[in-house]
């Protein structure tokens, strides 16, 4: 296949699963029998597990961050634009591993895949899980994988919040946390986008409370309403204005008269929509939205932050991007400010990008340089 | 990395063993590298720019964007030994406000500006009649960041009127040397003045 990716690609990649038998608690009260991860690795673990990086994904994200699952795939994994050879998680120095979020629908336990006790989909009957809980199962694969501590923790969006439970939970177990386009807790507004998108899901008709399985059909207008909804708070009116403005078929005053697709954001948000019902599980949406909203690690500390980031050693590397308005970088700052209260060792960057909230999966050049040289700090501490 | 400037190196010294420090406009975190490596120090700088972040970063120091203007809120009262502004006094919007905010949440501040009453600045505008350039000021004036120019004199009437008691005063000439006349007529002969301040 050599030449057949771009050189700074990982290229031909393979998923892999692994089981574990051991019982889950939840922070739900309810406990999983066992369960299965499905996760994917780029570059080479060396001899003393030290250069490890775990990077989490965001709502709609599963562990193919990087790289080619086909020889013919259309467009590699989620977060191309930093990982690869000479990228930000250089994949040179970086051993890279990925893992699809308990409750996903690309292979790790969730509601697509078979309860035990009955033999079917879990369905709607898969427990809600929280960023908690991921972090519980991660650490599993990384026992399994042989690292007791990874270089660093790393993700966007949802995956900040889950690097920044990692720094938490689990503090002797990660060197670095990267803590991308996140918020310490979901805004009031978030939440509200949340439940938009939960209620088009859950008043489709095909939803059948979520025992949607057996019938052979799926709630696929209500998960594509929820993703487009999705998809306009991820872009900034500047990147929408500048992508479609009001481009349209035909002339500029010929109007259809009716309510065919005519703009050309109709078209992308129909197009995105769509496509995503083909590649996702309307109750992991509903799932992954729910983590979301429950997401606030200060809430046991009576709200305070620095409080509840006190126990956090590994230091943080904290960014925003100026344009995005759903996870804007006021929330950033108060990650930072929290850490700065409570001594904590943190950079933090505000990247001037007009692409809104998505910017962290684009090549924004100010953002790879920045990332590019906080993980050459990274590969300097662990001597890679 | 070379070897820091004389003010920087009198900065430096001012700096104790251990001191919890904030840098205003740390740059490329030079300052706050070598107090980290030589005085045990720890803490923060803010920088604006975009390449004085990554270059901090690199420097590994930790480094938080920020915009001077917009105070230091994000820091609580005494949370710092040392704040230090090193000749970024005359560029932020209102230098008494930052003066007290640099007191509010450090014990000691450290500033150093450029001495606008310096004698040759003095001959640019009274000679020649042209706005004031020298190595310490290399702007010209329509594209300077420095906005608010202040001289040794200015600066400790500021700080009388701000209830700030000066502990030491420190000033060099060109190219940061420290000849005789700057210590018998600062005002005249002093390129860049170095102060350490606290509250009265």
């Amino acid at each position: 296949m050599t030449g057949a990716f771009p050189e700074d690609s990982v290229g031909l990649v393979t998923p892999r699963t692994v089981h574990f038998d051991e019982p889950l608690s939840l922070d739900s009260g309810r406990v999983l029998p066992g369960y299965t991860l499905a996760y994917e690795t780029y570059g080479e673990l060396n001899a003393d597990a030290s250069n490890a990086v775990l990077v989490c994904h965001a709502l709609s994200g599963n562990h193919h961050a990087a790289g080619y699952s086909a020889p013919d795939e259309r467009k590699p994994g989620w977060w191309e634009a930093c990982i690869g050879p000479g990228k930000p998680l250089d994949t040179n120095r970086f051993f890279i591993v990925c893992s699809n979020n308990l409750g996903g629908c690309h292979g790790s336990t969730g509601p697509t895949t078979s309860n035990p006790e009955t033999g079917e989909p879990y369905g709607a009957d898969f427990p809600l899980v929280t960023v908690r809980d991921w972090v519980r199962s991660q650490a599993r694969l990384a026992d399994y994988l042989g690292i007791t501590r990874w270089a660093a923790v790393a993700g966007g969006s949802l995956g900040g919040m889950q690097a920044l439970q990692w720094a938490i939970d689990l503090p002797d177990r990660l060197a670095h946390a990267i803590v991308i386009a996140a918020a310490p807790r979901l805004s009031a507004q978030n939440i509200a986008f949340n439940e938009v998108a939960r209620q088009a899901i859950r008043s489709d008709p095909d939803f059948r409370e979520g025992r949607y399985a057996a019938t052979g059909d799926r709630p696929r207008t209500g998960l594509m309403l929820a993703r487009m909804l999705g998809h306009i708070t991820y872009l900034s009116e500047a990147a929408m204005g500048e992508k479609f403005g009001r481009d349209r078929r035909g002339k500029p005053d010929d109007y259809g008269f009716n309510y065919d697709v005519e703009f050309e954001v109709e078209r992308y948000l129909r197009y995105q929509g769509q496509s995503f019902v083909d590649r996702f599980d309307a109750n992991t949406y509903l799932l992954m939205t729910r983590a979301l909203d429950y997401f606030d690690p200060a809430a046991a500390h009576a709200g305070d932050l620095a409080q509840a980031l006190r126990g956090v050693t590994a230091p943080c590397f904290v960014a925003s991007f100026t344009s995005d308005w759903r996870f804007p970088p006021a929330a950033s700052r108060e990650i930072v400010r929290a850490l700065l209260d409570s001594n904590k060792r943190v950079s933090y960057t505000e990247i001037r990008a007009d692409h809104g909230h998505d910017a962290f999966l684009m090549p924004v050049p100010r953002y790879r340089e920045v990332f590019t040289t906080y993980m050459q700090r990274v590969a300097a501490e662990v001597g890679v | 990395m070379s070897p820091l400037r004389a003010d920087l190196e009198i900065v430096a010294d001012w700096v104790g063993t251990g001191d919890r420090v904030l840098d205003l406009g740390c740059g490329d975190g030079r300052l706050l590298r070598h107090l980290f490596d030589s005085r045990q120090a720890t803490g923060y700088g803010l920088e604006i720019d975009p390449a004085g972040i990554t270059r901090s970063i690199a420097n590994g120091i930790n480094v938080i964007e920020s915009d001077l203007d917009e105070g230091l809120s994000d820091f609580e009262d005494d949370a710092f030994d040392q704040v230090i502004l090193t000749q970024t006094l005359q560029a932020v919007q209102r230098p008494d406000q930052l003066l007290r905010e640099m007191l509010r949440v450090g014990h000691t501040g450290i500033v150093t500006f450029p001495n606008f009453a310096y004698y040759r600045l003095r001959y640019h505008l009274a000679v020649r009649g042209r706005m004031p350039m020298s190595e310490a000021l290399s702007y010209a004036w329509y594209e300077t960041p420095n906005i608010h120019f202040c001289t040794i004199h200015d600066f400790e009437a500021l700080c009388e009127e701000l209830g700030i008691h000066i502990l030491e005063r420190r000033v060099l000439s060109h190219d940061f040397k420290r000849p005789l006349l700057a210590s018998l007529i600062p005002n005249l002969f002093g390129e860049v003045a170095l102060y350490r301040i606290c509250r009265a």
